[in-house]
């Protein structure tokens, strides 16, 4: 996407010699997201794009894992080291046993504070965004969220952060010139997983937190865990099958969800639907919703509005069924069925169980 | 009881059109509506002023038509709007939109004090779930994004009881009062307008703050000047040139596109077959 020619419109680039108090903050750290034993593989994308913005501007990079302490901590820093990083950053405390703000807000504003790094990156998930919306304002300085593309305008070392805007419609690359750390969020999904390298390792330097719990006002009474809330897990789905509006009535969806249990497919949906009420919000794909990277992605009765687009068009191969033959959606999907959704999805839904079927009695 | 409500007026992103030719937003014919999501914020300050009584005061930044989304949250019952606009706000990203915003309710304060600011947890058009945040820094007021169902409310103690989406699970958190709430979508159902508020809200007079009512200090921290994130350019997605591979049968009936759609699909992407097989056992 970066070498589409910009056309004429704004462009704010304003060269600016930076602050040589700015200028000596250097190196490119990754937010480790780190709770209850498990990281975010989100951190592990971001590690793939740091390794990449590290190695262009000459600088480490570093992951920032904060935690309650435990064998995991100290896991998840060879973790980091094997996706790419150089070096970590660790707090290990009781009190960022659950996130919270306001622990992992001082935590993390003082290391920046005092290790100075040029960029930061966070995971876009609601930990990431409510961390990330924090620490740009404690630290008084520009945060990009969202990002699909990080690069480095070589002419004054910056981070050039790409973003849809306007619902999708348009792209727009956004500097944060004399303030640092340049911070950006990613959404899951959106970057590749880097490869796993058995062997690297990395420095580990360990900060403490100097915070004590009865400091904190904000209490965990409880973590109800998503297996218990029925939660769709759409971002991580290798098979999905979405319903727009082209299914016309509420009692149609019935035939997306026939089709998800016969692959065993997570359900998604288009943001009209969300709204009217037909689905619940977790399974919005799309702007507004999640961005999705599956194997496998039916869209009946999607017209592939950008809305949509911009957050399912990374799928590795994309079914879609609709009556328009000049619907948007026929412009990248793989395959086109065009015809009438509750007739196709029915047929589809048989033709794989017979196929299941066969393969199972053959197999 | 006393409550701010944060909302932003936004071009109904599902209507924008973007000129092919020079590649910007075609402005003309595109409503402006209220955040969607801030309408949840909205309803749910309602709610707790009808069930412990109270003040629900709307807080809005934006060109003077946005005094049309505020006099829409009066007429679904907000006993007060406050419209913050000046030219010298134009071009504020988000770290100077939640610097006079916060600004703002400080001067709010002044008159009665705030327990509860209340905001959608993102807007539609910058989708950047930022300002939130960065309110509540900057008033030092408990942060509780992701909001999707306030438990409990203690106003003797100054508790409240909320349940936090957060990634694989809920978190149920308590905190102190006053705090900032970003609620989700879907944590209740707006209500309609009543005639009296709608007649109210048509009445009603709409406080409008430029940049010294609202008492702002330090001009370089507001507007372009304050932002530090700058628009280094902006641009169409590259169209991808794949055109989807039409399936056809002489029949046309959808058992035989199925039939075909599956023989192409397992052809060429075997993988697939595997996938599907191994998870449906």
């Amino acid at each position: 996407m970066s070498d589409v020619q910009p056309k004429k419109g704004p462009t704010g680039r304003r060269k600016v010699e930076l602050d040589p108090r700015l200028a000596a903050y250097k190196g490119v750290w990754v937010f480790i997201e780190h709770q209850r034993g498990v990281t975010h593989p989100v951190s592990w994308e971001l590690l793939g794009e740091g390794r990449k913005l590290a190695d262009q501007l000459g600088v480490e990079l570093a992951g920032v894992v904060l935690g309650a302490p435990g064998p995991s901590m100290r896991h998840a820093c060879d973790e980091a080291f094997r996706y790419g990083a150089d070096l970590c950053y660790l707090i290990e405390d009781p009190v960022l046993a659950n996130y919270r703000n306001d622990p992992y807000t001082k935590g993390l504003t003082e290391l920046v504070n005092k290790y100075q790094p040029e960029i930061l990156l966070l995971g876009a998930t609601t930990l990431g965004r409510d961390l990330g919306g924090s620490i740009a304002t404690t630290l008084a300085t520009g945060l990009t969220a969202d990002c699909t593309e990080l690069n480095i305008d070589l002419d004054n070392r910056s981070l050039a952060a790409t973003r849809p805007t306007f619902g999708g419609s348009l792209l727009c690359t956004i500097q944060t010139l004399n303030y640092r750390p340049q911070m950006a969020t990613v959404r899951p999904r959106v970057m590749h997983l880097p490869e796993r390298g058995a062997a690297r390792s990395g420095r580990i330097i360990e900060e403490p937190l100097g915070l004590v719990e009865s400091a904190v006002i904000t209490k965990v009474l409880e973590f109800i865990p998503d297996e218990l809330q029925e939660q769709a897990q759409l971002a991580y789905a290798d098979i999905i099958v979405s319903g727009g509006r082209g299914l016309k009535r509420p009692e149609n969806f019935q035939l997306i969800w026939d089709l998800a249990e016969v692959l065993g497919a997570e359900v998604g949906a288009t943001r009209p639907l969300i709204q009217a009420g037909w689905v619940t919000a977790d399974r919005q794909v799309g702007q507004t919703g999640k961005t999705v990277r599956p194997k496998l992605y039916i869209a009946a009765g999607i017209s592939g509005a950008i809305q949509h687009r911009v957050g399912m068009e990374s799928s590795d191969v994309i079914i879609a069924i609709n009556e328009d033959p000049n619907a948007p959606i026929f412009d990248f999907a793989t395959y086109a069925i065009v015809g009438n959704a509750m007739q196709i999805l029915p047929a589809l839904t048989d033709a794989f169980r017979q196929h299941l079927a066969t393969a199972k009695c053959a197999g | 009881m006393h409550i701010v409500v944060c909302i932003k007026q936004v071009p109904d992103s599902a209507q924008i059109r973007v000129h092919p030719v020079t590649n910007t937003i075609m402005r003309q014919g595109v409503p402006a509506i209220i955040n969607p999501y801030d309408l949840y914020a909205l309803e749910e300050a309602l709610r707790l002023k009808d069930r412990y009584g109270g003040r629900v005061t709307v807080l809005c930044m934006g060109p003077s038509q946005a005094d049309a989304a505020l006099r829409k949250t009066l007429s679904f019952g907000a006993d007060d709007a406050i419209l913050v606009s000046d030219r010298a706000f134009a071009g504020s990203d988000t770290l100077a939109t939640s610097y006079a915003l916060a600004a703002a309710i400080k001067k709010i304060r002044e008159d009665m004090p705030v327990d509860l600011v209340f905001a959608g947890k993102q807007t539609i058009d910058g989708d950047t779930a930022q300002v939130g945040p960065g309110i509540a820094k900057r008033l030092g007021l408990q942060l509780l994004t992701y909001v999707a169902k306030i438990a409990a409310l203690d106003l003797d103690q100054g508790e409240i009881t909320i349940h936090r989406r957060a990634e694989g699970g809920v978190q149920v958190l308590r905190t102190k009062l006053p705090c900032l709430v970003t609620v989700l979508e879907g944590i209740n159902e707006m209500r309609f307008a009543t005639m009296d508020d709608m007649f109210r809200a048509a009445r009603h007079p709409l406080r409008v703050w430029d940049k010294s009512a609202v008492g702002i200090e330090d001009l370089n921290k507001i507007g372009l000047k304050g932002s530090p994130t700058v628009v280094a350019k902006v641009f169409a997605p590259q169209a991808k040139s794949q055109k989807a591979q039409r399936i056809e049968t002489q029949s046309g009936a959808p058992k035989d596109l199925a039939a075909t759609l599956l023989t192409k699909l397992f052809t060429h992407h075997p993988q697939l077959e595997r996938e599907i097989a191994g998870r449906a056992l």
